[in-house]
């Protein structure tokens, strides 16, 4: 028996008044992760061996062995990544209900002011700011924060290291209890390589994205592209991470269900 | 540079030697040469024997002893190649020593007629000559070759004798021209020798003039690889007689392996040790002797020989080379055939051509090469250039037995 | 007086190149005692324990007294030229290919005769120093050389042909932004080289001094290189790999660390990435490039230097995986060298004892510095060796390894 939304839905998609956007970074090797002090354990960068290309290793097919952390590339964060969150229910990527895969998004177009300044943290004022703008972010909803950083030359502009360390747009302290409070969003999202800022650690708590939202069991998605493509409201978002037991994180494929004009 | 003489630079006398009484050498066979070959060694010692057989006029079968020598032979060994000729000697050797073993087998084959181990005894040489034969046999000559000599240029022989012959002309003073004069002749000789590859004469200035190889060496002193084969019976004085065959007599043989080894570099060989050995056994003087045919890969050998055979002192072969002639009708008839220098080297079995010839200028049967009334003749062997030096020398005093006419 | 060699003109592309050939192999098992020393840079024959007879070639036995107790022993290594001869044809194709060639006889202050290749400089009847070098086919050999230092000498052909001297060559350093990979990369440009390509794995990380090296010689040129990326290692040999003459992979990854004191292996297999695999795909992607450049003129690919640890011999538990990550590669090494040796590129390890460097902090001296390990390299390579000690730990640690290996373990695992 079929569903009329569900029938409705396909053919909007197939007559193209609601598009696809792939948010997702190719997967390369020279995808550059994030960087922490050499004394700390490392998360792999994606790594790809051949196993055979229609040759001796193999004759009539061609496939690769990779290796890779569960947070490299365009990844989700699951709340058990930070400590805050270790004792959250179905807190792992192999756990969280998979209702919690699909989710619309809101986005904020903060590129202008990272283009001035690289170290630009998003507030509550910037968010009302919005929201005055663009409508109220609804219930559990992604904030997808557009800085333009997916278009920056990689891997040096993007990770932008100074002998301080990097510097990167992220949200500020404040912004994020108030949107996991206020507007009860499901999870939040960047273009850089973390979901906090590059001077993060600085902050009071350090890397207020990572504590606040899986202390809330909430979500994190980073490393995404083509955000500039995107509604500032009425996307619907793709982000199912791989089955990962007791997974932190996973590599996945983001997808945005976005309406033509 | 350190010069000690060693304690054995002359050998005991050899007072107590038996002599070579009955024992005759005969049938001097060569199988032509060929600068390349196709065949196998195999080949040409079967060829060289049959010739014997032919000669001797005998059966096969009457030929109950055998000795090989052959570089090429392998993986065959005297053992092997009996079976592949069809024969079943009851004495076999098979001496790897190059250009001694013509002496060498000599000395082997008398003994075992004397004693009576064997009748008649075919001594054959030969080796086969492919394009890649003198490569492959150089580069796996010895052991100490392979690990202390072919590396250092891979150039065979003409390297080792190059440095030998460069220190043997700084301090014992022969020349170019010298070692010329030697080579000139040797072509003139060859030129009567219808089994000579070389034909055409040779000019001191040609050598003088030739490209060098490896300094001091140059062109003319290099023999040529070939493929060739060389034989001679050994059998009783008595036998030969009743078979009607030509021969000569043995007065008198020597041969020493690693004499000197605390020569820096060669500028001797054996025969210093062993030359008054030689000559007394034989009851005969180097004056007395009619010809000299020597073991010739370079001309530095052959001033060698003449020095430690006796026939002048050390450091006056220039005297010596400037004092005679060395052609068939010269002062001093030596190699008489051509030597390997113009005839070629015909792997092992150029360590028979002096005998070889010698047999035939002992038993008047050396055609246009042929010394006038030759009665005694010496024939040296060298061989076994092993790291820096040759190892091994030999030598034998031949005197006429029956000539031709005579025996028959 | 050796003629200095000149900088190699630039490459005729539409010439074919020419093709390795390798000098005679084949040696003695006992001869293969020359080619041990050869290796380790060190002058040595049989000795016997009973006469005292040096003897030269190598034997079975003592030549003299027929003792069984002979032993490889340094030995004087002077002697007089006694004679010498110019090769100007040989039986073999790569000797062909170069001559002419020198050879000669040297009576040695120590007794024998032999046999060596003979430097230009040195005159006949003159005394000469022996020094045993590896040919290209990896073998021992004999050079003869003047007895003092004459201008130049290096560069005489034959002596070049045993040496892998970075004089006119290019080098790639793998990585160029460690302590030692610039120190490498200062000392191969003193040593003449004519160009060095840094690696640099982490383009995005600031460090000054590379800068101010990489800005202080045009002969260096960065280069994007992570030897944990086959894809980076395939980049670069498809873009440089036909230049590369010598290759120094200064790639390392050092972290503290035993088993035990540790809940994974992720550090383990980091070191593994960087220090076995990153060598191995070093190899895959430039080894083939340097092996038909074997023979390719006066700079001819000609070595691969792979900095390894004396710890390769012995674990130092304190540092367990990058031990071991340490002697996997030093056996991957030992296959490599077979597989390169058909081409002549040499393979050269070198053995430094701890390094003045960030992740050394904590090891009390002596500790070698960068630049004197790459100093060490530099020479090495212009002595042609194999291995290579560096700094007295470990020279200390190889001998005492040689004495009781059991000793050395328990010692360094205290
Ligand atoms: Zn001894």
């Amino acid at each position: 028996m079929s569903n009329p939304v569900l029938t409705q839905f396909m053919a909007e998609l197939l007559s193209g008044r609601v598009k696809l956007v792939d948010l997702t970074q190719t997967l390369t090797p020279e995808f550059p992760i994030i960087q922490l002090p050499p004394e700390f354990g490392q998360a792999w960068p994606f790594r790809i061996e051949e196993i055979s290309r229609y040759d001796e290793r193999g004759p009539a097919w061609y496939w690769n062995n990779f290796s890779m952390s569960e947070h490299t590339g365009t990844h989700f964060d699951a709340p058990i990544h930070w400590i805050s969150g270790k004792d959250q229910p179905d807190n792992a990527v192999d756990s969280i209900p998979v209702e919690n895969f699909i989710a619309s998004a809101c986005v904020i177009d903060v590129s202008a002011e990272c283009a001035e300044n690289p170290d630009f943290l998003l507030t509550v004022e910037y968010v009302k700011a919005w929201e005055q703008k663009h409508g109220r972010i609804p219930e559990r909803a992604w904030v997808l924060m557009r800085t333009d950083w997916s278009k920056r030359a990689m891997p040096r502009e993007y990770l932008n290291m100074a002998e301080d360390g990097a510097h990167s747009p992220g949200p500020d302290a404040e912004v994020v209890p108030w949107l996991i409070q206020e507007r009860n969003v499901h999870g939040f999202g960047t273009e850089s390589v973390g979901t906090d800022a590059g001077q993060a650690h600085h902050l009071n708590p350090p890397y207020p994205c990572h504590y606040f939202m899986h202390g809330n069991n909430r979500y994190g998605l980073q490393c995404l592209t083509n955000l500039d493509l995107l509604p500032p409201q009425g996307a619907v978002i793709f982000a199912a991470p791989l089955k990962i037991r007791n997974g932190s994180g996973s590599p996945l494929r983001v997808l945005a269900l976005t309406p033509t004009v | 540079m350190s010069m000690v003489a060693s304690a054995a630079t002359r050998a005991a006398p050899a007072g107590k030697r038996r002599g070579y009484d009955g024992v005759a050498v005969t049938v001097p066979v060569t199988i032509p040469y060929v600068r390349y070959s196709t065949r196998s060694a195999h080949w040409w010692l079967g060829r060289a024997l049959a010739e014997l057989i032919r000669g001797a006029g005998i059966a096969k079968g009457e030929v109950d002893g055998v000795c090989v020598s052959s570089f090429t032979l392998g993986p065959d060994t005297a053992v092997g190649l009996m079976q592949h000729l069809g024969m079943s000697p009851r004495w076999l050797d098979h001496i790897p020593m190059g250009g001694a073993s013509g002496v060498v087998a000599l000395r082997r084959a008398a003994r075992a007629v004397q004693a009576g181990d064997a009748e008649v005894i075919a001594c054959i040489a030969g080796d086969t000559n492919h394009v890649d034969s003198f490569r492959n046999t150089v580069s796996q000559f010895s052991r100490f070759a392979q690990d202390a000599v072919y590396p250092y240029g891979a150039g065979g022989p003409n390297a080792s004798f190059a440095l030998l012959t460069d220190y043997y002309m700084k301090h014992y003073g022969a020349s170019r021209e010298d070692f010329g004069k030697l080579c000139v002749a040797q072509r003139d000789n060859a030129l009567k020798n219808p089994h000579a590859l070389m034909k055409k004469p040779l000019t001191l200035q040609q050598y003088l003039d030739a490209r060098p190889i490896t300094d001091p060496i140059h062109l003319f002193d290099c023999v040529m690889p070939c493929a060739g084969a060389e034989g001679y019976l050994v059998m009783s004085e008595e036998r030969a007689r009743a078979l009607k065959l030509p021969y000569a007599r043995v007065r008198s043989t020597i041969e020493r392996h690693n004499a000197f080894p605390e020569d820096p570099i060669q500028f001797r060989g054996g025969w210093a040790m062993d030359k008054d050995a030689l000559f007394d056994h034989a009851g005969v003087a180097p004056a007395d002797v009619d010809f000299l045919e020597t073991y010739d890969d370079y001309p530095v050998i052959n001033a060698m020989q003449f020095e430690d055979l006796g026939f002048c002192a050390k450091g006056e072969v220039a005297g010596f080379i400037r004092a005679n002639e060395f052609t068939i009708d010269g002062s001093f008839p030596f190699n008489t055939s051509g030597g390997q220098l113009s005839v070629g080297q015909a792997g092992a079995a150029g360590g028979y051509l002096g005998f070889v010839q010698a047999l035939r200028q002992l038993t008047g049967s050396a055609g246009r090469t042929q010394v006038k009334d030759a009665k005694i003749g010496v024939v040296s062997g060298f061989g076994m250039i092993n790291y820096d030096r040759g190892l091994c020398s030999g030598a034998a005093i031949l005197e006429r037995g029956a000539t031709q006419g005579e025996a028959a | 007086m050796t003629e200095p060699l000149v900088k190699p003109k630039k490459k005729n592309p539409v010439l074919r190149t020419r093709l390795a050939t390798l000098p005679p192999v084949p040696r003695s098992r006992s001869a293969l005692g020359l080619t041990r020393a050869a290796a380790e840079g060190v002058f040595e024959m049989q000795v016997c324990a009973d006469c005292g007879t040096v003897q030269y070639p190598p034997r079975e036995v003592c030549g003299s007294c027929l003792s069984e107790h002979v032993a490889w022993k340094p030995v004087d290594n002077r002697g007089e030229l006694i004679a010498t001869t110019t090769l100007r044809h040989s039986n073999d194709l790569y000797f062909r290919e170069r001559l002419p060639w020198r050879v000669g006889t040297v009576k040695m202050a120590a007794g024998p005769s032999v046999v060596a290749h003979v430097h230009e400089d040195c005159a006949e009847g003159g005394t000469v120093r022996l020094t045993l070098k590896l040919d290209r086919s990896g073998q021992a050999v004999l050079h003869a050389l003047p007895e003092k230092d004459t201008p130049n000498m290096n560069d005489a052909p034959q002596l070049r042909e045993s040496t892998c001297d970075p004089k006119f060559r290019r080098v790639l350093v793998t990585d160029g932004k460690s302590a030692t990979g610039m120190a490498v990369a200062r000392a191969m440009l003193e040593a003449g080289a004519n160009a060095v390509f840094l690696g640099d794995a982490s383009t995005w990380k600031t460090v000054p001094a590379f800068d101010k090296l990489v800005a202080s010689d045009p002969r260096l040129q960065v280069v994007e290189l992570d030897v944990t990326d086959t894809d980076s290692v395939d980049r670069l040999a498809a873009s440089i790999g036909g230049k590369v003459e010598i290759l120094v992979n200064t790639a390392d990854y050092l972290r503290d660390g035993g088993i035990l004191n540790r809940k994974d292996v992720n550090l383990a297999r980091d070191a593994m990435e960087v220090n076995v695999l990153g060598l191995m795909r070093l190899a895959q992607a430039f080894g083939p490039g340097m092996c038909f450049r074997a023979a390719d003129g006066s700079n001819n690919a000609v070595a691969w230097v792979n900095i390894l640890s004396i710890h390769a011999h012995a674990a130092l538990p304190a540092r367990g995986a990058w031990s071991a990550s340490k002697a996997a590669a030093l056996s991957l090494s030992q296959t490599l060298r077979a597989e390169l040796r058909g081409a002549g590129v040499r393979v050269m390890n070198v053995f430094p004892g701890p390094v003045d460097e960030e992740w050394e902090q904590l090891t009390p001296p002596p500790k070698i510095a960068p630049s004197g390990l790459a100093k060490a390299i530099v020479k090495g390579l212009q002595d042609g060796v194999e291995d290579v000690y560096v700094g007295d730990i470990a020279e200390e640690l190889r001998t005492r390894l040689r004495e009781n290996h059991k000793a050395v373990e328990r010692e360094l695992g205290q």
